[in-house]
Formats: structure tokens, C-alpha cells, sequence
């Protein structure tokens, strides 16, 4: 076991979100676009994570809480809500009001079947998105005409400005990933690493497991809706594609490329995945295929992840032994 | 009445197509125990070289011989080379190994033959419409109705009845008995995915002449496919007959009773055999 010093690990999660906080000042506006989308994606990576790399259960239909989150906020401001406060209020509460209803269903099936459910539930939200005009907008999606600004010591923050909104993404996913890692080294999240390993032994001795694993699902859409909520008003809008299954297979993808067995790889998957997008996207148009071609060996090879393998490697080299 | 009889063809045509994905899925599935995403591109790669081919020979059915047959061949490749080496991994590796497979075969198409539509014409003898009352249907769509059945029926004599089907059925209900017996099981794993990504192909290429091809189409296909497969039984061949048939004639019926709501159809079928029979119609315990 490793053991984890409290003041070490403090010391160098702020130096880093000083160091992360700085980069709007010295990067050129369009590198702080790409690290506030990182930022957006790496909370929804690591959010699906607490389902997969603790809990055990591959969800495919995570997008449609990110969606419901994106669609929350979009239709508050349409109506003439202006508060970024409630506005993340909200998001976060219709995620988990989603998750908490299909949950219920899902979390009864295990693996494969659990991948086909929540797939299966994703895409109703996404048909919901996409059908019911009236509220959605349809296929074109819902703008939002305004963003809502922030008052903060008599200042007026504009979220216009890629800094301000920088800033505020920064502060959101730093709060949410604070919580995620109290959560997984609480007891409960150790009852969820349990449930991982050997669910049949849990409820052998006595815990609810359809409960605790209903509970990290419920957490995993609240925090996959906050983050859909910072990706409407990074993007001026919500649309139908959010909620696709093409959509969800993206926190898979970052997160396996990241390594699921690690608390920050599906944050440095989402680092990795924007980082070569713009790579390669300079060079070709067909990004997907490249993106096909480094997964599979990544898949193949190195099945704990970029992140993984990297503090396999340095523990290995550091310790002698594994 | 009219409208019920071309829903119902509309229905039964394009259940036949999906049953002739399925069943290659729910082969693969069930022998190599390997769930397979990019079983759809093969679909969408049959029916652009089927594309491909008649432009050397101009004939439909030149084209159906032999676009399937160089799918197959990738397919074999594919096993070869990338799904060997994750079975027996976690779902999720399977899973995304192949989902990588289909982004590389989807854009590769887009790279060759274009983001934009084709058009592949039916061969001449079933070009044409026929009048139903007052009303016309393509040739095309019935043809469709007959071979997808007499397809389904060759495939199931040849798991039932030939020694081949008996030692795929054999690898598929126990992999290290059918080793222990002599069964070289590599092999026979190879030869399934092939016959899987050629199942894939002959139904691309038969849908070639009923829809439009397009770089989605693959993408389109795999999750009913996986709708079909998941409610007729993972790995069952009449669960696929019977999925697909279902599938395609409540999503023809749906647009008259459910309107616009008539996109979540699938989804809801899903759910609702996940739920009340997580096995499938025909599937084995799970």
C-alpha cells in the first residue's frame, strides 16, 4: 500500500491550480479555449469513471445526463434566468433527477447488459432532444441568446471573456474533482472499489449493492450534468448531439487512453484526446481515422492506460518491486 | 388496408436486411464471444465495394460475389492481427478496441469514396415497380422479403446439418472441450469472423439498391443491429430471425401510430427486453 501524506498532496494540488489559473495570462486565447474544453470533458471523463474505473459498470449512455445538464441550462436562460449560480444548481439537479430514474432500471443488469440499458436510456433522452421541437429547438438545438455574467465583489464578470469563463470552469471542475476525491476514499467509496472486485461477497455481508451502486450512478449524472451545463455555455448552446451515443463513447475513450484505474487518468485522456485533435486536425481533416489508429494499439498494449503505465513504470523504478 | 400491406413490406424488407447483419454479430458474438462495433463498417464497406466492383463489371450481381468476398478477407485480417489478442479482456477493452476499427473504416471511406451519397441501381430484373391496388412497389423490396428468409435457411442447414456448423456450434458452447477434442479453435475463430464480416458485407450489398450509401450508414445500422442481437438472445440464430423481423416491422408501423416519437422505438424494444427477459427471446441463462 501506498501510503498518502495529507499536507504533500495538498501542497501540490494547489500549486497545480495556481499554475492551471495562470494560463489564461500567458497562453493565447485559443489555447485557453482548448484548456477550458479539457477541463469540461476531463469532470465528464472522470465522472463516467466513478461508474467504470470504481464501481465497475461500463455505461454507454452518459451523454444523455450531460445533455439533460446542457438542456437545463439552455432552457433556464431562454426563460430568462440569468444566475450562473442556479444555473449549476440546476443542470446538476435535473442530472441527477435523470440518473436517479434510470438508474433505478439500469443498475439491476450487470456488464454488457448494463452497457446496452444505459445505452438504450441515452438514446430515448436523445430522441426526447431531438423529437420534441417545441421545447428543444429539434435538430438545430437551443442557443443561448445571453450568458449569464457573474457579480463577484462589485465586479461584473462577463462570461464573453475566454478568461472569466476559463476561470469559472477551473473553479467548477476543481470543487467537483475535490468532492470525487473525498468520495472515493470515504467508505463509501471504498464499498464501491468492493463492489468492483467481488459484488457477490458484499452482499454476502451485508450491504445493498443495487443501493450503493444506484448512489454512484445517481452521483456519476449529477456531475456528468454540471459539466454539460459548462459545455452549453462554453458553446453557446445545447444540442442533440450532446446526448448521442456517439457522444458517450467519448469519457469511454479518454478514459482507457487516460488508464481507468487511475483517479486523474480520464482528466489526462481528455488532455491527450484535444491535444492531438489539434495536431492532427492541422494536418489532415480525418482525425477520426488517426484517432482509430492510436487507440488500437493503446487498447492492445497498454490496457492501464497512458497515465497508468507511466506510474507503473516510475513506481516500478523506484520501489524495485511492484 | 393498402398502407397496412406496404408497411408490412416495408417492414419485412428491412427487418431481412437486418437479419442478415445480425446473424453475422450474433455468430461472432457467440463463438468468439466478442461483441463486435465495427461489424456495422463491414455492413457500409459490402455495399461501397459492391459499389466499386460494378464499376469494373456492370452487374449487380458480380458485385454481390464479390465485394463480401475482399470483407471477409479484411475481416480475417482484423482477427488476425488486433481481435486475437483481447479475448478474455474485459468487455470494455473489446468494446472500444473495435469501436477504433470502425473510426479507421469509416473514415477511410469518407477518404475514398467521398462524404457525399451514392446511388447503386438494382440489377435489371428487379429494377422496376409492381402496383399493389391503387399504389406501386419496388421490385427490389419483395426480392428482399424472399432471399432474406432462403439466406437464413441455407446458413441454418449449414450450422445444423454439416459437420462444419456442428464444430462451430461445438467451439461455440465450450471453447477448451472443443480444444480437448482436436478442434484447432484459432483457426476455426478466424474462419467465423470471416464468415461474420462476409455476412456483414452481403447484407451491405444487398441493401446497396434500397438506400442510398453514405460514410453514416455503418454507424446507423450497428446499434439496431445490436438491438436485434441483445432482444433475440446474444448469440441465438432464430433470436436474430425473430429480433430483426420485430424490429423492422415496429419501426414501419411505428411512424403510424406513434408519429414523430417513432425514433425511439428501438431504444424502447431494448429497454424492455433488458428488462423483463435479459437473456432474450431465445437466449441461453444468463
Amino acid at each position: 500500500m501506498k501510503t498518502y501524506k495529507p499536507a504533500a498532496t495538498i501542497f501540490s494540488s494547489l500549486a497545480a491550480l495556481a499554475l492551471l489559473s495562470a494560463c489564461p495570462f500567458v497562453l493565447p486565447t485559443y489555447w485557453t479555449l482548448i484548456l477550458t474544453e479539457i477541463l469540461i470533458m476531463g469532470l465528464f471523463a472522470m465522472s463516467f469513471n466513478l461508474l467504470l474505473g470504481y464501481t465497475g459498470l461500463l455505461s454507454f449512455g452518459q451523454a444523455g445526463f450531460f445533455g439533460v445538464g446542457a438542456y437545463a441550462t439552455a432552457l433556464f436562460i431562454s426563460k430568462g434566468g440569468s444566475s450562473l449560480f442556479l444555473c449549476l444548481v440546476i443542470s446538476l439537479a435535473a442530472g441527477a433527477a435523470a440518473a436517479v430514474v434510470i438508474g433505478y432500471f439500469c443498475v439491476r443488469r450487470d456488464e454488457i447488459y448494463f452497457a446496452m440499458i444505459t445505452l438504450a436510456f441515452g438514446m430515448m433522452l436523445y430522441t426526447v432532444a431531438h423529437s420534441w421541437i417545441e421545447l428543444t429547438g429539434g435538430s438545430d438545438g437551443l442557443p443561448l441568446m445571453t450568458l449569464p455574467s457573474l457579480r463577484l465583489f462589485g465586479m461584473e464578470l462577463s462570461l464573453y471573456s475566454p478568461t472569466n469563463m476559463f476561470m469559472i470552469v477551473l473553479l467548477v471542475t476543481a470543487v467537483c474533482i475535490f468532492f470525487l476525491w473525498r468520495l472515493v476514499r470515504s467508505p463509501f467509496g471504498l464499498l464501491l472499489t468492493a463492489i468492483r472486485e467481488n459484488k457477490q461477497r458484499l452482499s454476502f455481508v451485508g450491504a445493498g449493492v443495487q443501493n450503493l451502486r444506484l448512489a454512484a450512478f445517481v452521483i456519476a449524472g449529477a456531475l456528468a450534468g454540471i459539466s454539460g451545463c459548462m459545455f452549453s455555455l462554453f458553446n453557446s448552446m445545447a444540442a442533440p448531439d450532446f446526448l448521442h451515443w456517439g457522444f458517450s463513447a467519448r469519457p469511454v475513450l479518454m478514459t482507457i487512453l487516460g488508464g481507468s484505474g487511475i483517479f486523474f487518468g480520464p482528466m489526462l485522456g481528455a488532455a491527450v484526446f484535444f491535444g492531438l485533435e489539434q495536431a492532427i486536425t492541422n494536418i489532415t481533416q480525418n482525425w477520426m481515422f488517426f484517432l482509430g489508429l492510436i487507440l488500437t494499439p493503446v487498447v492492445i498494449f497498454f490496457p492501464k492506460g497512458i497515465l497508468g503505465t507511466l506510474v507503473d513504470y516510475l513506481f516500478k523504478k523506484t520501489k524495485g518491486k511492484p | 388496408m393498402e398502407s397496412f400491406i406496404i408497411n408490412l413490406l416495408n417492414g419485412l424488407s428491412w427487418g431481412m436486411l437486418l437479419f442478415l447483419i445480425s446473424v453475422g454479430l450474433t455468430t461472432v458474438f457467440g463463438v468468439l464471444g466478442v461483441l463486435n462495433f465495427a461489424h456495422g463498417s463491414l455492413f457500409m464497406l459490402g455495399a461501397y465495394l459492391c459499389m466499386q466492383m460494378m464499376h469494373f463489371v456492370p452487374s449487380f450481381w458480380a458485385g454481390l460475389l464479390t465485394g463480401p468476398l475482399l470483407v471477409a478477407i479484411l475481416g480475417v485480417v482484423i482477427e488476425r492481427l488486433l481481435l486475437r489478442r483481447i479475448y478474455g479482456r474485459d468487455i470494455t477493452f473489446q468494446l472500444l478496441l473495435t469501436f477504433a476499427i470502425l473510426l479507421v473504416l469509416d473514415d477511410a471511406v469518407r477518404m475514398i469514396w467521398g462524404p457525399g451519397y451514392h446511388v447503386v441501381d438494382p440489377p435489371t430484373i428487379l429494377s422496376g415497380v409492381f402496383s399493389i391496388f391503387s399504389r406501386t412497389y419496388p421490385v427490389y423490396r419483395v426480392f428482399l422479403v424472399v432471399a432474406g428468409p432462403l439466406i437464413g435457411l441455407v446458413l441454418w442447414s449449414f450450422f445444423q446439418l454439416t459437420r462444419w456448423g456442428k464444430i462451430i456450434r461445438a467451439a461455440a458452447v465450450d471453447r477448451e472441450m472443443a480444444e480437448g477434442i482436436g478442434i484447432r479453435v484459432p483457426i476455426l475463430f478466424t474462419a467465423v469472423f470471416g464468415l461474420g464480416a462476409w455476412l456483414a458485407a452481403v447484407g451491405g450489398a444487398l441493401a446497396a439498391p434500397h438506400q442510398s450509401l453514405a460514410p453514416s450508414m455503418g454507424e446507423r445500422i450497428i446499434i439496431e443491429s445490436f438491438i436485434v442481437v441483445v432482444s433475440g438472445g446474444m448469440g441465438s440464430f432464430p433470436g436474430a430471425f425473430v429480433g430483426a423481423l420485430l424490429l423492422g416491422l415496429l419501426e414501419s408501423f411505428g411512424t403510424v401510430f406513434l408519429g414523430r416519437a417513432q425514433m425511439a422505438i428501438p431504444y424502447i424494444l431494448l429497454a424492455t427486453v433488458l428488462l423483463i427477459r435479459p437473456r432474450g427471446f431465445f437466449g441461453r441463462e444468463v
